[in-house]
């Protein structure tokens, strides 16, 4: 309940303690589904804890998923401080990929510059894609969900367009698109996993974020949109700009994950049979992360970590991994439902302290 | 009148902490059967702190309620108001769309075997709105009705749930002379009926006249607790603020220069696209305060959101100096020198999730020092901000306290010292001392005083004529979007302006 939400003496740690107790929760009740399927659990979890960190190929493909979930991740919280709910993190992401897959196979130009404007072709792209709903919503007042969701789909069967007819790589048997120049890929570390550069790209996006939420007038108008536009227009700003602005950069941040798992893993572009996921698992990730540029590089390793981690308990211990889904989402629902956390944490407490001795009464400055 | 000397309600040692805050520092507090009793403090005293525990709304970390005689733990409004209290907060919990009757029995709604019993609602709603003489129309939607409607609503919606303790906070904050004059009528009659009603206030006239008893808050602590007859508004006055407080405002004429702002023909529409301003021209002058009377919705609110760019006009055209400003955005506007104090301080003065030190930068968060290019300046930021708390006595635990964890009054000086920070050519104020404790009101009094003689142009709109009367040097008085009389202050009596304010004709005069 809102109103009986108490001030946090220790915020941050209480946070993270929240959250400790949301995943040990899933982990419990994910391993009572691998009892269910006749596995043991612990066996389950340490395939699962060396499939996602034991040695430096494993930990280096752990890496590969979190990368663009951090970025998918970063995209929605920044939406999220402007009060947006960017759903379409998936489709900005499709559009960048085609992009990048197709300037990446440019030719003739110089190597470092050739990944630089293939990174750059990806994130205007994803933005394009996320100014479209920020565009609609400050002009029309229609809401982003319903049309990032619709701006989704069409992302999906363009991608499916452009893969299967102009960008097919000939002789044209497969629907893929030619592999990109060597210039255009990003380098990869810890071989033979597919680690790349992209990660100190993520990293760097997610400073930039925070720069620009917590140092930049500009972080400061967006946050002041998000909590009250009313307020915010009081204070002469721009709301409608705002808004725009904020979906171009969201959708960017999409769009440079995109490239990123074009240039640093798959250099082409495969026509996809369903959405690829990086955009809907990053609204886990942002939620998991508290919205917080920070946060979201947390979750998206945890996520990372659970989705690779599964693959190889899969193998080696033989437990389904669609359980890990469940685990999943099972922190999902955790999270999103912490005031039962937090409550149950409050009932614990609730012993009666007294004024200390010598503790400044009135305010304290 | 108070009946015998039956206890109803008793805390005891009550203390509240809040991070670097202590709102209530061992208080005692007792309520009697069919008694007012009066609660009073300076801003952040801990009132509505001590009120929001014994609603259930916080938990203490020390103390002892009893309700009854009987010691009670009182962990949520559910527990309250099976106890008998009631609760009608300053900022009204109804929901517009819903009719009076819905709103009042929502959550115990009488049924017909799963449907919602409309009839007997009506029925229920008409028989207690009888019985204690608070007149509202059933069928009336929220949204349609008046703020003083809207708070019988809130009590009507307490006693339904059968109170025995009603709780008001700052009732008449948000109403008219007129309402005020009503709701005083109402907690006599439901104390005379045995209700036990704590009223929180700021103004002293108001506790002279309805309390039976009153309690002082200071810092978290009871200063005492006393007859009205037994004291007086200056005894009253420094039990609250700990210093003698100047009652009346002593000020010098003013010395008006040339015209800073000029409307002509100006009509605006409302939010529900009605006209709310009908041809209004009008000016002031440099060195002067206009001060707007009227009755709440008759435009006023309007007119100043037309000055400041929030709402376009439909005819005529609005100067500043010699420049048109109407059709510009509140940013440019602002950039221009005029400053704002809105009347909604939750809903437009403040961002309450901001820390403080980023809501007394609003508005000018994009120039110097504040920001060198799109770089905030944190600690340009900070010191601003530490400024200010200094000056204007602002009530926190620091600069980087969240907005919404200041105490009503507090909040209220973080967007007037923000706006008179700014030091504007123009100064549009409404409602600035709504919710100020007398100390403070007397500052800020002061305070947009020294503006107008430093030479800015002051537009004060104000539903208190008391105020209005202290400070304004000419007042001009709005009915239905018009301005219906244009007076020098010393021209005019307060009934001349209560009859006009009310809808009685006069001529303008200068
Ligand atoms: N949720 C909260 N978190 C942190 N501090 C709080 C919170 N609520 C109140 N406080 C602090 O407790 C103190 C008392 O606040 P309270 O609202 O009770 O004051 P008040 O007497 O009602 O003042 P006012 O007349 O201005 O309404 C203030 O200093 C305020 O900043
Ligand atoms: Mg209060």
């Amino acid at each position: 309940m809102l109103a009986l939400k108490r001030i946090r003496t220790k915020p941050f740690w209480r946070e993270i303690a929240l959250i400790g107790l949301a995943i040990s929760s899933a982990l419990i009740i994910g391993g009572v589904f691998v009892v269910i399927s006749g596995h043991d659990p612990l066996r389950a979890y340490l395939a699962l804890i060396r499939g996602a960190f034991w040695g430096w190929y494993n930990f280096g493909e752990t890496l590969v998923y979190t990368t663009p979930l951090i970025l998918t991740g970063l995209s929605i919280a920044l939406a999220y401080r402007c009060g947006l709910f960017n759903i379409g993190a998936e489709g900005q992401l499709i559009v960048a990929m085609v992009t990048s897959a197709w300037i990446g196979t440019w030719s003739g130009i110089p190597a470092g510059l050739h990944a630089l404007l293939t990174l750059l072709g990806g994130m205007v792209a994803g933005g394009l894609w996320g100014a479209i709903p920020g565009l609609l919503k400050a002009k029309t007042g229609a809401h982003e969900v319903i049309n990032t969701i619709m701006l989704n789909y069409l992302a999906l069967y363009l991608s499916h367009y452009l893969v299967t007819k102009p960008l097919i790589a000939p002789p044209g048997m497969a629907p893929v698109t030619r592999t990109i120049a060597r210039g255009a890929m990003l380098p990869q570390f810890l071989p033979p996993s597919r680690a790349n550069l992209g990660l100190l790209i993520a990293l760097l996006a997610c400073l930039g974020v925070y720069l620009l939420l917590w140092r930049t007038t500009w972080g400061y108008e967006i946050r002041a949109v998000g909590l009250n536009q009313e307020a915010a227009r009081y204070g002469g700003i721009k709301v409608a700009r705002i808004i725009v602005m904020t979906m171009a950069i969201s959708g960017g941040l999409a769009g440079l994950a995109g490239a990123v798992v074009i240039q640093g893993v798959q250099h082409k572009f495969f026509d996809l049979f369903a959405f690829p996921g990086y955009g809907f698992d990053g609204i886990a990730v942002a939620l998991l992360g508290r919205n917080h540029p920070f946060g979201v590089i947390f979750g998206a390793l945890l996520f990372g970590a659970l989705s690779n981690g599964a693959l190889q308990m899969q193998s080696a211990a033989g437990v389904p991994k669609e359980i890990i889904g469940v685990v999943q989402g099972t922190i999902i629902l955790f999270v999103a439902t912490e005031e039962a956390f937090r409550w149950f944490l409050r009932s614990r407490r609730r012993k009666h302290s007294v004024l200390k001795e010598g503790e400044k009464v009135g305010v304290s400055v | 009148m108070p009946d015998g000397t039956q206890t109803v309600v008793e805390m005891r040692g009550i203390v509240k902490r809040f991070p670097g805050v202590v709102a209530n520092a061992g208080v005692d507090f007792e309520l009697r059967r069919g008694e007012v009793h009066a609660l009073l403090g300076e801003n952040g005293a801990g009132k509505t702190t001590l009120m929001k525990i014994l609603y259930g709304l916080c938990l203490p970390d020390a103390g002892e309620i009893r309700v009854h005689g009987r010691p009670v733990r009182i962990d949520g409004p559910r527990r309250a108001i099976a106890l008998g209290i009631g609760m009608v907060h300053q900022h009204f919990m109804l929901i517009p769309p819903f009719t009076v009757a819905e709103n009042i029995v929502l959550g115990l709604e009488p049924r017909r075997g799963p449907a919602f019993d409309l009839s007997r609602a009506r029925a229920e709603v008409a028989a207690i709105s009888e019985r204690y003489g608070l007149q509202v129309d059933p069928d009336a939607r929220i949204e349609t009705i008046s703020l003083g409607m809207q708070q019988r609503v809130e009590i009507l919606k307490a006693l339904y749930r059968q109170a025995d303790v009603l709780i008001l906070d700052e009732p008449t904050a948000v109403l008219t002379p007129q309402e005020v004059g009503e709701l005083v009528e109402i907690i006599r009659r439901l104390a005379a009926s045995g209700k036990s009603i704590v009223f929180i206030t700021h103004k002293l006239r108001e506790v002279m006249s309805v309390a039976d008893r009153v309690t002082v808050l200071r810092r978290g602590e009871r200063i005492g607790t006393l007859r009205p007859a037994e004291t007086t508004l200056e005894e009253l006055a420094r039990m609250m603020v700990g210093r003698e407080v100047a009652l009346e405002l002593t000020k010098e004429p003013a010395t008006p220069d040339g015209e800073v702002l000029r409307l002509r023909d100006v009509s605006a529409l409302n939010d529900r696209h009605l006209p709310a301003l009908r041809r209004v021209s009008l000016s002031v002058r440099a060195g002067e305060i206009l001060g707007i009377a009227g009755v709440e919705g008759n435009g006023q609110a309007e007119l100043v959101e037309v000055i400041a760019g929030l709402r376009p006009i439909t005819t005529g055209e609005i100067f500043l100096g010699d420049r048109r400003i109407d059709g510009l955005g509140p940013r440019r506007i602002h950039e221009l020198g005029v400053a704002y104090v809105p009347e909604d301080r939750q809903r437009r003065g403040l961002i309450l999730d901001f820390s403080l030190a980023e809501n007394l930068i609003l508005v000018e968060h994009r120039r110097r020092p504040f920001a060198r290019g799109p770089a905030l300046d944190r600690v340009a930021i900070h010191r601003h901000a530490e400024r200010l708390i200094a000056e204007y006595d602002i009530r926190a635990a620091g600069t980087g306290s969240k907005a919404g964890a200041l105490s009503g009054g507090n909040q209220q000086k973080v967007v007037v010292a923000r706006a008179l920070a700014s030091r504007p050519r123009l100064l549009l104020v409404s409602q600035p001392t709504r919710g100020l404790d007398v100390g403070a009101t007397e500052f800020v009094h002061r305070r947009i005083l020294t503006e107008r003689d430093r030479g800015a142009a002051v537009l004060l709109v104000s539903l208190e004529l008391d105020e209005l009367l202290a400070l304004s040097d000419r007042i001009a008085v709005i009915y239905e979007g018009e301005i219906v009389g244009l007076f020098a202050r010393d021209e005019v009596s307060e009934d001349e302006l209560g009859l006009l304010m009310a809808g009685g004709r006069a001529k303008a005069r200068r």
